[in-house]
């Protein structure tokens, strides 16, 4: 695998929309020809090499590119966006939008993300080593389709509104979350290690939700239905099960009423 | 004003009877003028290409409330699908609901001229008038909405004509609209006590009218006016299997009536999105093709004009004043709904939909919509249309043609689907091999919907005195083609001129027009009774005084094109 070191060098006077940043786009390409690739400010077209310091090139593919970004890429936007396979690795903090639409390959992040993380994410794997934004695994602003597949890792907090019209695929935080989890969601799974607020699974129609620690408002569309052992992501505890959100409507499988499913950690 | 002569194209004109014969075509003065009348011409070289009249669309929504709130509430539908300003082009954005700029540059890269918003609630013609104003290059005009609105209830249920058409000419001038539009009679009222209209005899609630007295009523009244066009209908029990009964019905309301007044057309009744109006059986399980029914129907009476509403297979954003409609969409396919109730006079809905071929309904949808046009024996009558965005966005009209003309991407498609065979059983495109010519593409799309409109006198043709509408496609229809070949050139005009102006030069917008906005001032008698009930209305139910409603002044209109017509003998 090839690996091309991406060093912030300009911080951009407002935000750079960056989603050249992605092994899909590099894939075949030098040094020079990186260099070139544009970004945008607005309307503006600028070149990648304006703002960064390039080295090394790419492989053949995508599966074959490494890209390591490095610096303070606060106002850094769509890194990753829409790459299919291959590897990002941010050592700083990230804007919004890394991994939107992501289909495939892994990015990590050695820092924090704002928001959309993983908006419509398909497959493929996020690891955020820092905290979250809002909007993380969700879907496009007014869009149905949220996150359909692959894995994200938040080992610190997530915000507000993660997994909205999630219909597929895993997210774990490690930590605690803002208001509305899996809004809408028809699938998905999100596990909460830490404490969670309210408004969780509004309107979900199918999904799994699991919280360690505490909820401070349980939605009034949640009905609790029963005690069960799991192993959910290596902890092995008793939790409460609740169905919901008994307002929205819901499929039958096999004659059965399929619900949302929200498990809340009783005792490990 | 420069001169033009497009030189050596070949030219199919159903207004001149031309059928790809090899000919000149000369502008002067924003006018078609005979070849030898221009002096010293800028010469357009349109050697092994097609030329025609501009496109004339008579059935499109492109402004309007519902419209914006289509864009509002679709954000993603501009998402990876905007371009920056560069030149006289501007900034553009959006798929199924464009932003008016779009809207305008879209229709001129098709070659179409002059497009017709079909229903614009009155309270709200400010704003369509705005968005019209500013959808660059083409010619348009607004169908207002008469046939849930509480007067023409009120007058049609006591049979007074007179009254109704006086209502209707004051409408039409406070709101500066072109024609008559009816969605689906009385049900849209209907739903305000949590009903509808099924068929032509449901009764309207507290009105006691019923949908055939509705369209009877104002169809009469539109001929006692002598309009341009006739009265514009979208029937009841749209989009339900069986529902083509309901079609037939309504179709026979306007038996034994004839067109009145001087603008040419020959019909009474314009039935627009036919397609959805075409089902047979009782359930979505069941559910076949009616198209060969409602097209014996249309094919044996004149008085009838009909457009498609083809189904395109995309990810749209469907969008009428059939209020009730749109609630029942979103019951199915469970994405999100707007609804905008219109104080006494319409309601409309917005719900996303995906036509996805591996859906048998919306392959039999897609089916239906051809074989409206395929087994159409008079194309001066059946209008290429998708409804837009209802059926499918209108950037989609050169693939509507591509199916129509050639068979080979008929079958192509019909292989595509993923209930075929399914497909194939209930309807009966399999069985029609008609390849349409360019001379009935450019009936159905310029010269039929033209006259259709009452526009014969100026739009859909290259005879001399008509407006210099005219469009180079691309494309030798006697050379060897594939499929693609059809829809690509008819995507991209390589000139287009408008009312004279070159506003697309090899194939790039080269203008942005001088866009007129057309209506009709109808002239009646007095009616001191028909005032005295509007100033009533307003002043107990409307939200709005008079003042706050009429567009009127430059702001709204900076460019009218007003067609006159007096019935006041």
């Amino acid at each position: 695998m090839n690996t091309v070191t991406l060093t912030i060098k300009n911080q951009p006077g407002l935000f750079l929309e960056a989603d050249s940043i992605s092994p899909d786009t590099l894939a075949g390409k030098k040094t020079d020809e990186i260099t070139s690739l544009p970004v945008y400010i607005g309307r503006e077209e600028h070149r990648l090499g304006d703002f960064f310091e390039v080295s090394g090139n790419a492989g053949a593919t995508a599966a074959d590119t490494k890209i390591i970004v490095k610096g303070d890429l606060s106002r850094v936007k769509y890194i990753g966006m829409k790459m299919t396979a291959g590897e990002v690795v941010v050592n700083g903090n990230a804007d919004m939008y890394v991994g939107a639409w992501m289909a495939g390959g892994r990015i990590t992040v050695n820092g924090n993300v704002d928001a959309f993380a993983g908006t419509g994410m398909r497959g493929g794997e996020i690891i955020i080593n820092g905290n979250a934004g809002n909007y993380l695994g969700s879907a496009y602003r007014g869009d149905w389709r949220g996150m359909s597949g692959g894995k994200i890792t938040v080992k610190g907090d997530a915000g507000s509104d993660l997994g909205t019209f999630m219909n597929g695929g895993e997210i774990i935080v490690g930590g605690n979350v803002d208001v509305h989890v899996a809004t809408h969601a028809e699938g998905g799974k999100i596990i909460i290690k830490g404490n969670a607020k309210s408004r969780l699974g509004g309107q979900m129609v199918e999904g799994e939700i699991y919280v360690f620690g505490d909820i401070d408002v349980m939605m009034p569309g949640f009905a609790y239905r029963e005690d069960v052992e799991l192993e959910v992501d290596g902890t092995k505890g008793l939790f409460a099960l609740y169905e919901g959100d008994l307002g929205e409507r819901h499929r039958k499988r096999k004659g059965q009423m399929i619900y949302g499913k929200l498990y809340q950690l009783i005792r490990p | 004003m420069t001169e033009y002569l497009i030189k050596n194209g070949f030219v199919f004109d159903p207004v001149l009877g031309i059928r790809g014969d090899v000919a000149d075509v000369a502008m002067k003065d924003g006018k078609i003028v005979e070849t030898n009348a221009v002096k010293n011409p800028k010469v357009i070289d349109a050697t092994g290409r097609t030329v025609m009249a501009g496109g004339v669309d008579i059935h499109a929504h492109v402004a309007g409330p519902k419209v914006n709130i289509g864009r509002n509430f679709r954000p993603e539908d501009k998402l990876f699908n905007t371009r920056p300003g560069r030149g006289v082009e501007r900034m553009q954005g959006g798929f199924s609901v464009p932003t008016t700029i779009r809207t305008g540059y879209n229709y001129a890269r098709m070659g179409y001229t002059t497009v017709m918003e079909a229903a614009m609630p009155p309270l709200y013609a400010r704003h369509t008038h705005e968005e019209m104003r500013d959808t660059p290059i083409i010619d348009q005009g607004a169908f207002p909405v008469f046939g849930n609105n509480w007067f023409v209830l009120e007058y049609l249920k006591n049979n007074e004509i007179e009254n109704a058409a006086a209502y209707i000419a004051w409408l039409l001038r406070a709101t500066k609209g072109y024609a008559i539009k009816v969605v689906n009679p009385g049900g849209t009222e209907a739903w305000g006590w949590g009903l509808n209209c099924e068929n032509v005899h449901d009764p309207v609630p507290y009105f006691d009218i019923t949908p055939a007295q509705i369209v009877k009523g104002l169809i009469e009244a539109n001929e006692y006016l002598g309009l341009p066009h006739s009265m514009h209908i979208h029937a009841n029990n749209l989009g339900n299997p069986g529902n083509y009964t309901t079609t037939l019905d309504t179709f026979k309301i306007s038996e034994g009536i004839k067109p009145k007044g001087r603008f040419g057309r020959d019909q009474v009744m314009h039935h627009t999105h036919v397609q959805f109006h075409s089902y047979g059986g009782d359930s979505w399980g069941n559910m076949e093709s009616r198209a060969d029914s409602i097209m014996d129907y249309v094919n044996s009476h004149d008085n009838i004009t009909i457009d498609m509403g083809q189904v395109t297979l995309d990810e749209t954003t469907t969008m009428t004043a059939d209020g009730p409609f749109e609630h029942h969409l979103t019951e199915l396919n469970h994405l999100k709904w707007a609804n905008s109730d219109v104080e006494l006079e319409t309601a409309a809905g917005v719900v996303p939909y995906l036509y996805s071929p591996n859906i048998k309904v919306c392959a039999i949808q897609w089916c239906i919509g051809l074989e409206l046009a395929l087994l159409a024996k008079d194309p001066m009558r059946v209008f290429i249309t998708t409804d837009h965005p209802n059926a499918g966005p209108f950037i989609r009209y050169p693939r509507v043609i591509k199916w129509l003309m050639c068979q080979e991407a008929r079958e192509q498609q019909l292989d595509a689907f993923k209930h075929k065979d399914k497909v194939i059983d209930a309807t009966h495109i399999a069985g029609i091999d008609r390849e349409l010519d360019l001379y009935e593409i450019a009936q159905m799309t310029r010269a039929g919907s033209a006259k259709a409109l009452g526009l014969s006198d100026i739009y859909g043709g290259l005879a001399p005195g008509l407006m210099a509408d005219v469009a180079v496609f691309d494309f030798n229809p006697n050379e060897p083609y594939v499929p693609d070949d059809i829809e690509n050139a008819f995507s991209n005009a390589e000139h287009l001129f408008k009312a004279g102006v070159h506003v697309i030069n090899n194939h790039e917008i080269a203008s942005n027009g001088n866009k007129r906005t057309l209506w009709v001032d109808a002239k009646v008698n007095e009616n001191p009774q028909v005032m005295r009930d509007v100033k009533e209305k307003f002043l107990r139910y409307y939200t709005v005084t008079l003042n706050n409603y009429e567009v009127s002044g430059h702001h709204y209109v900076p460019n009218p094109y007003v067609i006159e017509v007096d019935a006041t003998q």
